[in-house]
Parts: structure tokens; sequence; C-alpha cells
């Protein structure tokens, strides 16, 4: 079957976040980067898949600087067969732009299914898939756990609600979003690693949409306010009740 | 529309910047490859390790269910070639591995080395043809694990010493008969590297020859050594040859004296080189997050001189021998380097691991005795690093005698 995985270069998240001087972006001073969370699985489900099947073609497609090759290099070493980057100095917060490049690249693709993250991790936008099915005319299944193209011509797919799931289905080719749970993201072996720089990776000026949407400001949570010692033995039950049940009202 | 090939190109990696616990940005050093590896083996023992390697301690028990995967991700004799099923890596990526399973713990560092450095090189080196197609491949998945039989209970430091001997009968085969101690892997391995005497009259008349093993063979038998209180996540076996019979073509054919096996050590010493950070770094890592979130009167304890001292010692001496680590990894694949360093890197950075652990122990107070963190684990594990491959005395014997041109061994 003939794959494309859209990836994001995102931050790792297990950090302490600082806000660039811009006041409207992260700054990138000292952070580590790697492929976001759900496009892992994307990846793992295109590549087992098309393990099942014994043979295709999947295809790493990633929107950014020349920084974002470190990141298809990864998909390659998991053992995506190719990577493209749509070359931009940014990647811009308007998810729109961001679709238009896409589906740009992957019109002329004939590619029978297209896999996206649930969301990117950093900006949690959750739109630039749907968004790209949109200008494909393709169908588009969100948030899927369990993915099953198995007769070539139908998506059978499964999201998890509140409490219960739902199947649903589509006819190929479509736009798939990746939630976790369908696979974990193999590690990749070293020979992996060393065969992903022997595959291909294509450079192409990304054709961005019109940007309309940006990020105007951003902050941090306050901190938090430091605790008051109401006092120090049972005589100072009756206020401490007394302020649970008014002020933090939990009680 | 204008399209180019990035094929083969790598990123610069001076692009990085500096990170908290990378103060001299020694990432922007390495590739973008070699942070791949690093970065995958992290996540592996972050993963499958970490959450286990405790109670495996305890129980003192390797964790043998770890080794297909570690076969399968290529962790077993990374840096020889392809056509024989490893990686071809370079020295610099093999020594990062080693580092990174360190972090986990030395004793599967241990086992990662022997199979790789101590079995795989030594067939690869001075083994023929059919013995490399035949092992190599199987060695490297782990569907075979070998061991490395050269310490004899009375020959440690001096394997010249040693008293296993190899006989050559009538039909070219041979008859090996000795005794091997502080064999890692021993009573998990299928086959042996066993070093022996041989009196085959040829030109060096007692020759140290390599021979392959099968650990099945009759004779040949490995007892775990009990009552170890380090590398307790590790197998240390005895092992007894007792007219023990190996056909003609078990001998390693260009194995040579001494030197062979000294050549092995080499390699694995300059893997233990590296893999002692790793031990050091998980060190310092539980130190400075312990140091911040413990609270001793009214502060956290890294707020207290005494404890600065000891975070800014860690990560000065960790910083020290990564540099040096990585300068040494560097002139291996430059083909520039000297057993001379190696003893130089062995000799420091087992050394400031073992300062680390112990100084981590140390400033997690009460805590630090309990196997729920690393530091003490670590530090009883760096004891016997510090002994094997070359005590650190014996590797200020080499140096000494490299800078006086005197001999003082014996």
């Amino acid at each position: 079957m003939k794959i494309a995985v859209a990836i994001k270069r995102v931050p790792d998240m297990d950090t302490r976040f600082k806000i660039a001087p811009s006041g409207t972006a992260v700054d990138e001073t000292g952070l580590k980067f790697d492929m976001s969370d759900f496009d892992g699985y994307a990846a793992e489900a295109a590549l087992q898949i098309n393990e099942k099947q014994g043979g295709g073609e999947i295809t790493a497609i990633s929107l950014g600087p020349d920084v974002v090759q470190e990141t298809l290099r990864k998909a390659l070493s998991m053992g995506l067969d190719k990577a493209v980057q749509l070359k931009a100095d940014a990647v811009p917060f308007d998810g729109y732009a961001i679709a238009e490049a896409l589906a740009a690249e992957l019109k002329g693709g004939s590619y029978d299914l297209i896999l996206f993250g649930r969301m990117a991790i950093d900006s949690s936008n959750q739109s630039v898939g749907p968004m790209v099915a949109e200008l494909l005319g393709l169908p588009c299944i969100s948030a899927v756990s369990q993915l099953d193209v198995s007769d070539g011509k139908t998506v059978k797919a499964r999201r998890e609600l509140e409490g219960a799931y739902e199947e649903v289905t589509c006819p190929l080719p479509a736009v798939v979003t990746i939630d976790e749970g369908v696979a974990r993201p193999r590690y990749p072996s070293l020979k992996g690693i060393m065969a992903a720089k022997k595959k291909p990776l294509e450079v192409k000026p990304a054709q961005l949409g019109p940007v309309t949407a940006t990020v105007a400001k951003m902050e941090l949570p306050p901190e938090r306010a430091a605790g008051r010692i109401l006092g120090e033995n049972a005589d100072a039950v009756p206020e401490l009740v007394r302020l649970l049940q008014t002020e933090a009202k939990v009680l | 529309m204008a399209t180019d090939l990035a094929t083969d190109t790598f990123l610069a990696s001076p692009a990085l910047r500096p990170r908290e616990d990378d103060l001299y940005g020694i990432d922007a050093a390495l590739t973008e490859e070699e942070r791949a590896i690093r970065d995958n083996v992290r996540r592996w023992v972050d993963e499958k390790v970490l959450p286990i390697i405790g109670q495996h301690y305890l129980d003192g028990t390797f964790p043998k269910h770890l080794i297909a995967e570690m076969g399968e991700l290529g962790f077993f004799g990374p840096s020889l070639p392809e056509e024989y099923g490893c990686a071809g890596l370079s020295n610099v990526a093999y020594g990062i591995i080693m580092q990174e399973l360190e972090r986990g713990d030395s004793g599967l560092r241990s086992a990662a080395s022997v199979q790789g450095s101590l079995v795989m090189y030594p067939i690869y080196a001075f083994g023929s043809e059919a013995q490399k197609r035949h092992w190599l491949p199987k060695m490297a998945k782990g569907e075979v694990i070998g061991c490395f039989g050269l310490t004899e209970p009375d020959y440690g430091s001096n394997p010249a010493g040693m008293i296993t001997r190899a006989r050559k009968q009538a039909d070219g085969s041979w008859v090996i008969n000795g005794a091997k101690m502080w064999i890692t892997n021993g009573s998990n391995a299928q086959v042996a590297v066993i070093w022996a005497k041989t009196e085959d009259g040829d030109e060096a008349g007692h020759s140290i020859r390599g021979f392959l093993v099968p650990t099945d063979a009759t004779g040949f038998a490995a007892k775990d050594q009990k009552g170890k209180l380090s590398l307790r996540a590790s197998d240390t076996s005895e092992l007894v040859l007792a007219d023990v019979h190996v056909p003609a073509d078990a001998i390693l054919p260009d194995s040579k004296g001494l030197k062979s096996p000294l050549m092995c050590l080499t390699q694995a010493r300059y893997g233990i080189s590296w893999g002692v950070l790793g031990a050091a770094m998980a060190c310092y890592e539980e130190a400075r997050s312990y140091a911040k979130t413990r609270v001793m009167f009214g502060k956290p304890i890294g707020g207290f001189q005494i404890q600065q001292v000891r975070l800014a010692d860690m990560l000065t001496e960790i910083t020290k021998g990564q540099l040096l680590a990585l300068h040494l990894g560097r002139m291996k694949d430059a083909g520039t380097f000297t057993p001379q360093m190696v003893s130089l890197a062995k000799r420091n950075n087992v050394n400031i691991a073992t300062e680390c652990a112990r100084e981590t122990r140390r400033l997690l107070g009460g805590n630090g005795i309990l196997a729920e963190y690393a530091a003490m684990r670590h530090m009883a594990n760096l004891e016997s690093v510090y002994t094997y491959e070359g005590t650190h005395d014996v590797h200020s014997l080499i140096l000494g005698q490299a800078i006086t041109g005197l001999n003082a061994f014996g």
C-alpha cells in the first residue's frame, strides 16, 4: 500500500519551557527535539500495515527548516522508505497554511492512505489532518486507536469515546489521524539508523497557504502562591475548617 | 519546482546549543547519527532496563529476557562489518552504546562488552573465514552468547602464567585442560573463547592460542560464582575444562601469543572507558534531582554549599571523562590510538565514575542505601569495573612504564 505519514518535529515536553523575547513563541535554547508522539504512532501503524501486506511504500513528509531532516531520518531509521522535506523558514501557527502545502505535495502522489498523528504535542491544534483531507476531497477519520485496511478498499477504524468506542468505516483513499493505542513506535535498530542515510530524502520548497491566524501572545501559567501557616496546634483547626469551607470551598 | 536530494548530507551538529547537563556542548561534537543512536539506546534503557534492574540486582539474576531484543537492535558487536550481520558503526558509536547500557547497569554493559569485544572481536580478528561466517551473524542477533576465558584462579593480572594447556593430538585435534575464573556470561554461553598454552612446537614453542569451545562439549563445566556483592545482575562463572576434546578447526588460526587476548582486552577497555560514564551520569542525574527536591533545614539540600561542591565535582569529572572518551574514540576511528591511551582513559574514567557513585550515595543520605535509588548499585558495580579488565593499579603501571621506560611489573 502506498502510504504517506506527516511528521512534525516538536520539543521534548519533559522540560521547563521559557518564552522567547518576542512573547509569541517558546525560547528554543537548550531544548531537545523529537518526532511528535502521535506521529510516531502513525509511522508505526503504517509500517505494520505494509508488513502485514508484504509490500508497499511509505513516505514521511515534514514541513519546516532543515532541522526537520533529522526527524525525517528518524522515521527512515524506523523503516519508512523515503522522505520529503517541504522547506519553510519556520512552521506557521496557522494550520491552514500548512495544510495547503501538504495537500499540494500529497495531491499528485496517488497515496492509498495518508496518516497524521491525532495532534502535534506542542501546538495541540488537531487541525492539519482534517484540513488536508478537505483540500484533497478525501474522507477523514480522526483520533483512531485501531486501524484495519486489509481488504485494500476500505478503512475500518476504531475510535475511543468516553466509556465506549465506535467503529467507523470509509473507502480508500482516505486521511486518518492516529491516536495512541495502535502500537507503540518501534525502536530503530542500529542497522536501521545506518540504513536511513542511504534512503532518499527529497527537499522541496513548501507552497504554504495564506497565514491568517497568528499567535498574539504567549504566557506561562502564574506561579503558585505561597501557602499560609494558620497556627501550630489544635487551636488552628477551627480557622482551618472555616477557610476550607469559605475560601477554598472544598468542604 | 526546485528540488534537490539531501541524501548523505547531515546537519551540522554545531547548531546545537549546550544544555543543562551538557555544559560543554559535547552534543555538538557528535554527529547526527551518533546522537540518534544515543537517544535510541537511552530510550530503550529507560523503558526496558530501569524499571526492572533493581529487582534483578537484589535477586542476583541477569535479565536474560533482554538478550534477544539487544541482538535485534544491534547492540552486540555493533562496530563489526555488515557482511557478518553487524551494524558497521564507528568506534565512537560503539562507545556511546556502552555508555547508555551502563547508564542502566554495569552488568548489562559487561554482557554486551564480553559478547562484542571479547568474543565476536577475536573471532573477527583471529578467526578463519568459516568461523566468522558460522558464529558472527548468530552472535550479533544474540542467538548465541559467548564468554571469554583468559583469567585463572591464580593468574589474574599476570595472564602469561596461565596453567590451562591445549595438547595437539595426532589427528590435529586438541585436548584442553584447565580452569578459568571470573568469567562473565560463563553459565549462559553456548561458546567460550578459551585461551590456552599449546605445545605444538611452532616457532614460539609454548604459545598462547585461542580456541572456540562449545560449552556443551564433554568435560566442559560452568558454575556460577556465588556471594557477589557487586555486579549482581550479571552472571559470573568458573569454568572447568577436563580433557575437553575439540576439532582441529576450533583454534583461532591467527591468534598468536599473549598479544592476541591483550588486543581483545584493549577493545573491551575502550568500551569500558565510555561505559562507566553512563553509570556516572545516572548517579549525577539522581544526585542533582534529589538535591533540588529533598528539603532539610527548610530548603532543598542543593542550596547547601557542601552538596553544591559534590555536584560541581561530579559534573567537572564527568565532562572531562566525556572529552577524554570522545577524543580517544575519534583517534580509534582514525587508527591512531594506542593501548596506553586506553589505559589512561579506563583508569581515569572508572575512577571518577566510582567517586561519582560514592558521592551520590552520600548526598542521598539514608535513601542512598536503598535499591530504589541507583547510586549504591552503581557504586558496588563499579568496584568490580575498577578491578576487572586491568585493575586500576595495573593501568598505573602501564602508564608508569610508558612514562619512564622502566618496567615495574613483578
